[in-house]
């Protein structure tokens, strides 16, 4: 269902909501449309027209900077209309229900619905229920999936490291609480990667997590031989009060990235963040900072990618119709 | 008063070890004979039950009929009409209602309710706790007095361990029932979940098997510490299942019941977020339904409960982890029993006592049989008439069932309550 949902009848991108479900050749055709994109924010006239005259409502029902903006400016490079809705400190803080605010929203004509919720499956949901015409593309729903911000990762790998089925790759931190780190697993998987480790203590990972298609290990020193690409996810504040962690400095001795630490990988490795950082907390600022980092590029890319993803669905709603 | 004969049906009574073909006769309410004819009985009503069934009437052990301040998700009326269609005589209602059953004067109000709704037997358990809050004693023996046929804190935390002593101490100074549903707060985490790989894939919120059997084995000490009997409701996993072997096996006086959708559906059934299949405790792994139904077949667990929990469409709609958990599952109790028996996990005999003469025992009634005295209690269905569940079919307000759409087989055609018919389809 969850395949089917993200797909029209000809099999092409109608929704963006998982990772889960969609083949290898459609990644890589929103990787190569990420490519035709990407050398455009160089350019003196940054816009194309293939959605003008369209109506993007960036639904944030939790606060975000980053991703927002990226997706604001991607839908802008596009030509469409884009309003920001902050629903964090609007409708539902007035008891309205998330089925309300989106047919009121669905009321104003709009073509598609860029959907940050702090649940599980809220996108799912409002894909389900809205008008057949408009589009949804998660932009993060509680710990389930964050489908363009692994896209934009496999963007930046793909342009540095082409091989997948050559890569191993490892993912370090709360992988218990991430949406991140769900999405990352299943592109790496689906585009071939030769080995995706996640390196965490107990409590921060799921139950049965080998069965998403990984290897564990419970210790940074060991979980890094031989790793191409070191992907770090943020640490929230919160983990130390719910007792899943002891603090801040012990989590940085086990699991914090350090230059010493990242020798053991390949001496070629990229370092990744989804961002925002906790500069010594989970990375050290020399590997943040450092020549192997990657991190403000996949900010950069993450507009081209959402430019691709935006397109592709917006695209193949028009030729369904 | 009317007499009423039953006839040609295939008669199936656990409790009184019969399963032949014959007639039932009933007079003034109650059973007056199976099969042989009592002298000079005329009969007002003939029933033909030929290549029918005919049962005791189903005793469900946990049911939520809203009402009260919960009316837009169900009333009595609405859900008596779909426990009579469903072949059930007598229904026991958890004490989380609005208000919450915790003062004799709501346990009048629900037996006023009842009797409005024609459906006289609704027992109502007694909240454990005051506004169930797991801290201070209900008046448990007043409850008693007013009718409450057991106590239970529902689906509601008791704060400590010395408190559920004392609630069942108090209990069973008073030799009332406790019903329990095992479930430590801290270790279910909020989870809407079974903790396994489904959980981990889609990112929801879950509560690992340890939450159901940590509390469990809490309470099993606490029976044999204070003499309470104890009822187990809703049990999702194999180790509970083992536990209470082991516990029946060194004589603890305990029985146990599993909700009739665990018999059926796991994890891996859940349609992605489909609201439908949110129920606590969440749907486990298909070992865990296996060996449930093993439970059954052994007679570890006794009785099958609907755990029906009737909602707004309202309650469903939303993003998976805040939509409201339950089924509405009255009518699709019997259909789901029958098919335990096309898959061989259990015999004809042992669904029908599960429904019937166990949790009668359980509640210690003198119902769930065909025995002449008792009131007359009757289920007569058909087991090959197959139905769709539609709205032209269903009687519940509430439609949460993930069932919707399907065709089952098993129909119910005569209730008989007291001798009155309360349901003929």
């Amino acid at each position: 269902m969850t395949d089917n949902l993200q797909l029209n009848a000809e099999g092409k991108l109608k929704h963006f909501l998982t990772i889960e479900g969609l083949s290898k050749s459609l990644l890589t055709e929103i990787l190569d449309t990420a490519e035709s994109f990407a050398g455009m924010s160089e350019h003196q006239v940054k816009k194309v027209p293939l959605l003008r005259g369209k109506t993007i409502v960036n639904l944030f029902f939790e606060n975000s900077t980053r991703t927002r903006t990226t997706f604001e400016l991607a839908a802008t490079r596009l030509s469409a209309d884009v309003i920001n809705m902050n629903i964090a400190t609007s409708a539902t803080s007035k008891g309205e229900s998330l089925l309300d605010t989106i047919r009121n929203l669905e009321a104003m004509f709009v073509d598609m619905f860029v959907v940050r919720h702090a649940l599980s499956g809220a996108a799912h949901f409002i894909a389900q229920q809205t008008a057949p015409h408009i589009s949804v593309i998660n932009a993060g729903d509680g710990q389930h999936a964050h489908p363009t911000q692994a896209m934009l990762d496999m963007f930046t790998i793909r342009q540095i490291k082409p091989d997948f089925s050559s890569l191993r790759v490892a993912i370090i931190g709360d992988i218990l609480h991430s949406r991140v780190a769900r999405s990352e697993i299943q592109a790496l998987n689906t585009l071939g990667a030769a080995e995706v480790r996640v390196i965490a203590p107990k409590t921060l990972l799921p139950a049965h997590v080998e069965s998403l298609g990984v290897t564990v290990s419970h210790n940074l020193t060991e979980g890094l031989k031989d790793i191409d690409v070191v992907m770090m996810l943020r640490l929230q504040k919160e983990r130390m009060s719910s007792a899943l962690l002891p603090s801040e400095s012990e989590y940085f001795k086990c699991f914090g990235l350090t230059e010493e630490k990242l020798k053991i990988a390949k001496p070629d490795a990229i370092v990744m963040h989804p961002g925002p950082i906790n500069r010594g907390v989970e990375i050290d600022s020399k590997v943040a900072d450092g020549p192997q980092s990657v991190i403000l590029k996949q900010v950069s890319n993450g507009i081209a990618v959402r430019m691709a993803v935006m397109a592709m669905a917006m695209q193949k709603q028009g030729a369904a119709q | 008063m009317k007499r009423i004969r039953i006839d040609l049906g295939r008669i199936i009574d656990p409790a009184n070890n019969i399963d032949r073909i014959g007639s039932v006769y009933i007079a003034d309410g109650k059973i007056v004979s199976v099969t042989d004819e009592p002298v000079g009985f005329k009969p007002d009503t003939v029933i033909d039950a030929e290549n029918q069934i005919v049962c005791p009437g189903f005793i469900d052990l946990s049911t939520r009929l809203r009402d009260m301040g919960h009316s837009r998700k169900a009333t009595f009326k609405s859900e008596v009409l779909a426990a009579a269609a469903a072949g059930i005589t007598t229904l026991c209602l958890q004490p989380d209602t609005v208000p919450v059953i915790d003062t004799p004067a709501v346990v009048e109000l629900i037996k006023e309710l009842a009797e409005k709704a024609d459906y006289p037997q609704i027992y109502a358990v007694g909240g454990l706790t005051q506004k169930l809050d797991g801290a201070e004693l209900s008046s448990m023996l007043s409850l008693k007095q007013a009718g409450c046929i057991a106590v239970g804190n529902a689906n509601q935390p008791v704060k400590n361990l010395l408190i559920l002593r004392r609630a069942m101490e108090y209990a069973a100074s008073h030799d009332l029932l406790l019903m329990f549903r095992p479930n430590d707060f801290w270790l279910s985490n909020n989870g809407c979940a079974h903790e396994g790989a489904v959980a981990t894939r889609y990112g929801l919120p879950s509560t690992p098997e340890a939450a159901e059997t940590i509390a469990l084995a809490q309470c099993l000490e606490l029976a044999e510490l204070t003499g309470c009997r104890v009822h187990f409701g809703q049990l999702s996993c194999k180790r509970s299942v083992i536990k209470i072997h082991q516990a029946k096996k060194y004589g603890l006086k305990v029985s146990a019941d599993v909700a009739i959708h665990q018999l059926h559906l796991t994890e891996n059934d859940m349609t992605p977020f489909d609201s439908a299949y949110h129920v606590l405790p969440p749907l486990r792994t298909e070992a865990d339904k296996q060996y449930l139904r093993k439970g059954l077949a052994g007679s570890t667990l006794n009785s099958i409960c609907s755990d029906h929990q009737p909602h707004d469409l309202d309650a469903k709609l939303g993003a998976f982890p805040e939509t409201e958990p339950g089924m509405s599952s009255l009518e699709t109790l019997l259909p789901l029993m029958l098919k335990l028996v096309t898959q061989h996990a259990i015999t004809l005999e042992q669904g029908i006592a599960c429904l019937s003469a166990n949790p009668a025992r359980v509640l210690r009634l003198n119902s769930g049989a065909l025995t002449p005295g008792f009131s007359a209690d009757v289920c007569i269905f058909d087991p090959e008439r197959e139905w769709q569940v539609n709205s032209a079919n269903w009687k519940s307000q509430g439609v949460n069932t993930p069932f919707w759409g399907q065709t089952l087989k098993g129909r119910v055609t005569h209730t008989l309550q007291a001798g009155k018919i309360i349901h003929r389809l």
